[in-house]
């Protein structure tokens, strides 16, 4: 199978799209002439031409409510933030548009938007640009979520949010996109609200969405090499739909549970999941459920101490033996 | 080579068409004249409306008339500094030796002080974006010269120059953008957040045109406390399209509040030129016209035509309590931020050369300096030297400083927890174990 980079994951799955729907349209700001400034949309202009890629001046609230009117027309627009933090200035677009039109028209209109960026922090820019808005906008009911970690899944998820007849808010990471990983050619889906289990483990269940999996995949190597712990490390995915039966399923058997997420803690994704484990898998645990999240400050600029904000291997191995 | 077609050469078909303007300046061609009419620093009044008497443009304004100013699209071919004389104007001509020689090296020291941030960036040592000013200089030098110290000044993400300009040392700004603990803010906001409130500096915005309404308030503020100031709020050609200071533009004259915003059109948001982010009818500023907000266009290379133009829109902000909108053509040397790999793509190199070589307000205001005789080859030599070493030293004052304790991280975020008042104890505040 090929081994191409998160960017190009989702660079091809704009291609296969594109290529299949014409009602499929990429909008924002130097996604088309300058290739994007992560470079995700690198070489569609110049394929696809003007109608399908399409720069915009930085008016965040304009393209995106543009995107809802157009996505109730049947359009597919897929709306790139440069940022997910520029999300803020159109908000309103995200939240009372594309959230409440749907219920709010007794079903007669739908939002087949994708609204995607980069949302992380961990890489020195301040506060102002390293939100991770996963948590609230999950919090409207009428948008989805979704979250990848690896090449693979991006691509899979993309396409299925393409398809997907809601809006749902695509949060990609810039710590990502030279990620590498095997990914097939061609078009395929993976469907949201479905999460997966990308390490078995029968001792504890390390519950993540985004790069966080990935922390947690490293953290589960050291705990079974220098511990005999074997984690159990469920990815998330997405958000909204979330995958319930899996985790739930997950912490059945391991009978621990410990939520890393680069979220921040107070009504965090972490918050939902831990809730959800209350609820329904009290019984199971041998243990309270234990966070591993970032830290509850604005993320700061400086860089050792940025570092210290997001969860890291050595915080999840540390929590998790908190819990034996 | 008109700046409109200095697109990548993949732009084929859509480039030309649909991006250039039929009226686009060829600002590559000096004779190219953009019209000087009314574009020019002369305010355009709007509709009478109930709360402003359309008083007479401000007079300073009046005087650059027919200068070259921004032209239809994109920046001001800036008129040879010759071709009206600013240094006349009543906000120039009692400048002082000392006072314009001071420019000079206020401008050198902010040059020099990227240059210095850049060394460093590129190894590596410096984190997050780095953007810089360089040739766009003048434009805070100016507008600190003209800083009456009741006037407040905001700004966005490209905030070195003006947080130098109004006095920030460089040794507190350089640490700050090495992440120390010393830095101007403690290591916390990084290039983009610059403050210094006691120097009348709000900072240093990252998100595109978010100060835009802050300055509003800093105006609000000035008029509510009837301080005799004014607001300044500085913006570029790309974030006018933010709906946010359009809103701005109309509250702004709604409740005559006295703020000055600037334009700073250095023709580019990103890779995106002016004429590929803005519908535009002569000028940016023109659309306050709509809002009944009186505005202008000037030249920022020049030190004296930016004196004039901007003083005069300070002063009638500060006498009349009125907004204005003045844009001021200016260009960056370098990419968007450091790290815009595309800087040379988007616009030709030969453009970003021609502007170093003929519009560089340094150089300008050298030889404007030169011909007056108040500063000789050698004193320039020695500012420049100083300057230099300043910046170098600044960096080992940041290389040197401590990193901001861990504990600092939770610092600065509630007033109330910092001081330990009583509002700080009741309740948890942090949601970290
Ligand atoms: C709301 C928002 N959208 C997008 C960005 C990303 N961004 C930062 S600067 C910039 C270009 C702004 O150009 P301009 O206003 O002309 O200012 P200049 O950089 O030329 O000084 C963009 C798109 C942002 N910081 N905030
Ligand atoms: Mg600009």
């Amino acid at each position: 199978m090929p081994v191409i980079t998160y960017r190009q994951a989702l660079n091809d799955a704009f291609a296969e799209e594109l290529t299949r729907d014409e009602n499929v349209f990429l909008m924002g700001e130097e996604v088309a002439q300058y290739n994007g400034a992560y470079k995700v949309t690198e070489g569609l202009w110049e394929r696809f031409g003007s109608k399908r890629v399409i720069d915009t001046p930085i008016s965040e609230a304009a393209f995106l409510g543009l995107g809802v009117g157009a996505a109730m027309m049947g359009l597919r627009p897929v709306v790139e933030l440069m940022f997910w933090s520029f999300a803020y200035v159109g908000f309103d677009q995200i939240i009372n548009n594309a959230g409440c039109i749907r219920y709010m028209s007794g079903g007669l209109i739908n939002v087949p938007m994708v609204v995607r960026g980069p949302a992380n922090g961990g890489t020195n820019v301040g506060a102002t640009h390293s939100h991770t808005p996963e948590n609230f906008l999950a919090n409207t009911p009428g948008l989805k979520v979704v979250c990848p970690a690896t090449p693979y899944d991006a691509k899979g998820l993309m396409i299925a949010s393409i398809r997907d007849n809601d809006t749902v808010c695509f949060m990609e990471n810039t710590l990502l996109y030279g990620d590498l990983g095997e990914v097939p050619d061609g078009a395929y889906t993976i469907p949201l609200g479905v999460a997966e289990v990308k390490r078995e483990g029968i001792d504890v269940s390390l519950i993540a969405h985004g790069r966080a999996v990935l922390t947690c995949l490293a953290a589960a190597e050291i705990l079974a090499a220098e511990h005999g712990i074997e984690a159990e490390v469920v990815d998330l995915r997405s958000i909204r739909p979330l995958d319930e039966e899996t985790i739930l399923n997950s912490v059945a058997k391991t009978h621990r549970a410990v939520l890393v997420d680069e979220n921040k803690p107070f009504c965090g994704v972490s918050s939902q999941i831990a809730a959800l484990l209350a609820e329904h898998a009290f019984d199971d645990l041998d243990a309270p459920v234990l966070r591993v999240t970032a830290l509850d400050a604005p993320a700061i600029y400086s860089m050792p101490l940025e570092k210290l904000q997001l969860p890291d291997a050595q915080a999840v191995v540390a929590k998790v033996l908190s819990s034996f | 080579m008109a700046r409109t077609l200095s697109l990548p050469s993949k732009s084929k078909k859509t480039a030309a068409k649909k991006v250039a303007r039929p009226a686009a300046p060829k600002v590559a061609t000096k004779k190219a004249t953009p019209k000087p009419a009314q574009a020019a620093a002369k305010p355009v009044k709007k509709a009478p409306s109930k709360v402003l008497a359309p008083k007479a443009a401000p007079k300073k304004a009046a005087a650059s008339k027919g200068k070259a100013a921004a032209s239809t699209t994109g920046i001001a071919a800036p008129a040879k500094v010759a071709s009206l004389d600013f240094s006349k104007s009543p906000f120039n001509a009692s400048l002082k030796p000392a006072q314009k020689v001071g420019f000079l090296r206020e401008m050198l020291r902010i040059r020099r002080f990227e240059q210095q941030a850049l060394k460093y960036y590129n190894q590596g040592i410096m984190g997050g974006f780095l953007h810089l000013y360089n040739g766009q200089e003048s434009v805070a030098v100016g507008t600190a010269s003209l800083m009456n110290g009741h006037d407040e000044i905001i700004t966005a993400y490209r905030d070195h120059g003006h947080a130098l300009a109004v006095g920030m040392g460089m040794n507190e700004c350089m640490a700050e953008l090495f992440g120390k603990g010393t830095g101007c803010s403690k290591g916390k906001g990084g290039s983009m957040h610059f403050f210094a409130p006691d120097k009348h500096y709000w900072g240093g915005h990252g998100i595109v045109a978010g100060q835009t309404p802050l300055g509003l308030g800093l105006a609000f503020a000035i008029k509510y406390k009837k301080i005799n100031g004014c607001a300044v709020a500085f913006l570029g050609d790309g974030a006018v399209n933010q709906g946010v200071f359009s809103e701005c533009l109309n509250m702004a004259a709604l409740w005559d509040l006295p703020i000055v915003y600037v334009i700073e059109n250095n023709g580019y948001s990103m890779g995106t030129s002016l004429e590929r982010s803005s519908a535009v009818n002569g000028s940016l500023a023109k659309r306050a016209e709509g809002f009944c907000v009186e505005w202008a266009t000037c030249g920022g290379f020049d030190l004296y035509e930016l004196r004039a133009n901007l003083g005069a829109a300070m002063e009638r902000a500060r006498k009349e309590s009125k907004p204005m909108v003045l844009e001021v053509s200016t260009y960056r040397y370098y990419g968007h931020s450091v790290a815009d790999a595309n800087a040379k793509k988007y616009r030709s190199p030969e453009e970003i050369e021609r502007y170093k070589t003929e519009y560089d307000p340094i150089t300008i205001w050298q030889n404007q300096l030169l011909k007056e005789k108040v500063v000789t080859q050698a004193q320039i030599e020695k500012i420049d030297a100083e300057a230099k070493a300043e910046a170098a030293a600044a960096a080992e004052f940041g290389i040197s400083s401590p990193w901001p304790t861990e504990e600092s991280i939770f610092e600065d975020i509630y007033h109330e927890v910092d001081h330990k008042t009583e509002a700080g104890q009741t309740g948890r505040f942090f949601f970290s174990e």
